[in-house]
């Protein structure tokens, strides 16, 4: 790789790091707004037109509240809990394909913070480490809710990995390979039909759905802050900015799930007639060969966030319609329910492989 | 090399750390950092899949159930035992003849280079780790599956609800 080409790298990683935290700013908004949408009310409107800098004015409320430490509780962890929750949070977006690629000259810029060949493993581990902010910011707050909020958040989510893990080997199967962008280009091949993951793999996609909210800590799983039995959960004793991470990272997860599940079952930057347009503007218009590619990419990127917005506005259409589940239906649900069914799927993807059903995949970049 | 140094250094001071913490969760989370340099070992060794899977089973789940296991015990500095002295003795005799015996056993060994014309950079990668475990290590990795398969459903038989009783 060039010095250029590590230049260009550089921006990529600054650029997807920028755009998770606008992201997760204006998932606080968009949640209000939703919320105020689905109750029938007005919702925030009063802080610039149509109440859009209103995360401003939540963060300059946070910054200036009073910063408290709980008696007995351990200082350190629990300025270290917050800051982890938001740094685990943060990580993960790092291997997501955001765009195929850009071309000026020789020069290839990949719309990719870092291209791992183990991108769904390194997900995948980064998802389980996200329960130790909970867990440390917890425990160290010395209160009893809190204690019982952070091990709530443990259990659920070593139940959920489980399931979630099952039905991501379900697509491994299938893919042959751990890279999240050649999961994505495989979803699209030049010139002929092919469908996303999901026609192939609905009921593993039900299953990573279902994992993914109890994973993120949201509505009908959200126990972890259950405030009818625990108060606010394992952020009880949590006040100023430090309460501002552990919301921020919960919203920073909720985008990287949805953007984890858009590139794996949905295609990713993939958009029907791609290949198709670029052969136009390429032939027809007379645009040159990487004009063409540098358009249909950032196409591929406005459809990837298309995406990536319609599955958040689903996790905030469903947390404003279900109510929690209880703790006990939970943990049935996870273990008795979606990791039965992820093993079948895995039988079932077999069964079809070898049979031919679902067919080979052809490494055609 | 500078970077092996730096890894080398992070991890023992990690581990030193688990041992010589007094309160249990700091232990806790200094052996989850322990975990993570061996994982930057592996990645400099070009084994990104075990750096990987090293990350999801031992920092993502083991840990997560120690931690969660410690902090319902609630130990803290005041609940410590004291041992008594001879134990604390034997203890470091015991410790610092497996390390004798350790640096004795390592002593004469001659670390193998790699050649760099003939060496496979791909060695590490997922497709090849699979193709040796499913062709030259079948048997053993069918032998793991099989204890992996009696442990779990062991622990089902341990956790299974006795007839009458109600957990909730």
């Amino acid at each position: 790789m060039s010095l250029e080409s590590l230049g260009w790298q550089g921006l990529v990683i600054l650029v997807v790091f920028g755009i998770s935290l606008l992201i997760a700013t204006y998932c606080t908004y968009a949640e209000r707004v939703i919320a105020a949408f689905l109750q029938d009310r007005v919702g925030p409107d009063r802080a610039g037109p149509f109440g859009l800098a209103q995360p401003l004015a939540d963060a300059v409320k946070l910054f200036t509240k009073e910063e408290f430490f709980p008696s007995g509780a351990n200082k350190a962890l629990f300025i270290f809990g917050p800051c982890l929750a938001m740094i685990t949070a943060l990580m993960s977006s790092a291997v997501i394909p955001f765009g195929s690629f850009l071309k000026f000259g020789t020069t290839v810029v990949h719309l990719q913070g870092i291209e791992i060949n183990v991108g769904m493993l390194y997900v995948f581990g980064i998802v389980s480490l996200g329960v130790y902010g909970i867990m440390i910011g917890g425990w160290a707050s010395n209160n009893k809710f809190s204690l019982l909020g952070a091990i709530r958040a443990a259990s659920q989510n070593i139940s959920y990995e489980l399931a979630m893990g099952l039905a991501l080997i379900a697509v491994l199967m299938m893919s042959g390979s751990l890279s999240l962008r050649d999961i994505t280009l495989q979803q699209s091949v030049p010139g002929e039909w092919h469908f996303w993951n999901i026609v192939k793999q609905p009921l593993g996609f039900i299953i990573f759905l279902v994992c993914a909210f109890a994973e993120t800590n949201r509505t009908p799983f959200d126990l972890p802050e259950c405030e009818t039995e625990l108060v606010a959960g394992y952020h009880t004793e949590y006040s100023s900015m430090k309460m501002g991470l552990y919301l921020f990272a919960e919203y920073v997860n909720v985008f990287v799930a949805s953007a984890v599940m858009s590139v794996i079952y949905f295609g990713g930057f993939n958009f029907p007639f791609q290949y198709e347009l670029r052969e136009w503007l390429h032939t027809s218009r007379g645009l040159s060969l990487d004009a063409s590619q540098n358009i249909i990419a950032i196409l591929g990127v406005v459809t990837v966030f298309a995406k990536i917005f319609a599955f958040i506005f689903f996790f905030m259409w469903v947390r404003w319609t279900l109510p929690r589940f209880r703790y006990d239906q939970l943990m049935r649900l996870g273990w008795t329910i979606l990791i039965p069914l992820a093993i079948f799927n895995i039988l079932l993807t077999g069964g079809l492989i070898t049979t031919g059903i679902i067919p080979e995949i052809k490494q055609w970049w | 090399m500078s970077l092996f140094l730096f890894l080398s250094f992070v991890a023992l001071l990690s581990a030193l750390g688990v041992v010589l913490a007094k309160n249990p969760v700091h232990s806790v989370l200094f052996l989850i950092l322990t975990f993570f340099t061996l994982s930057a070992h592996y990645l400099t060794l070009n084994a990104q899949f075990l750096a990987a899977v090293n990350i999801i089973v031992y920092a993502g789940a083991i840990m997560v159930l120690f931690l969660f296991v410690i902090m319902f015990l609630n130990l803290n500095e005041d609940t410590e035992p004291h041992k008594p002295a001879l134990a604390k003795i034997a203890a470091t005799i015991a410790g610092g003849s497996l390390l004798l015996i350790m640096v004795a056993a390592l002593r004469n060994v001659q670390p193998v280079g790699y050649d760099a014309a003939t060496f496979n950079s791909q060695v590490g990668m997922v497709d090849k780790l699979g193709l040796v475990l499913f062709k030259q290590y079948s048997l053993p990795f069918e032998l793991a599956s099989i204890l992996l398969l009696a442990a779990m459903v062991g622990s089902v038989m341990l956790g299974k609800r006795e007839t009458g009783e109600r957990n909730f």
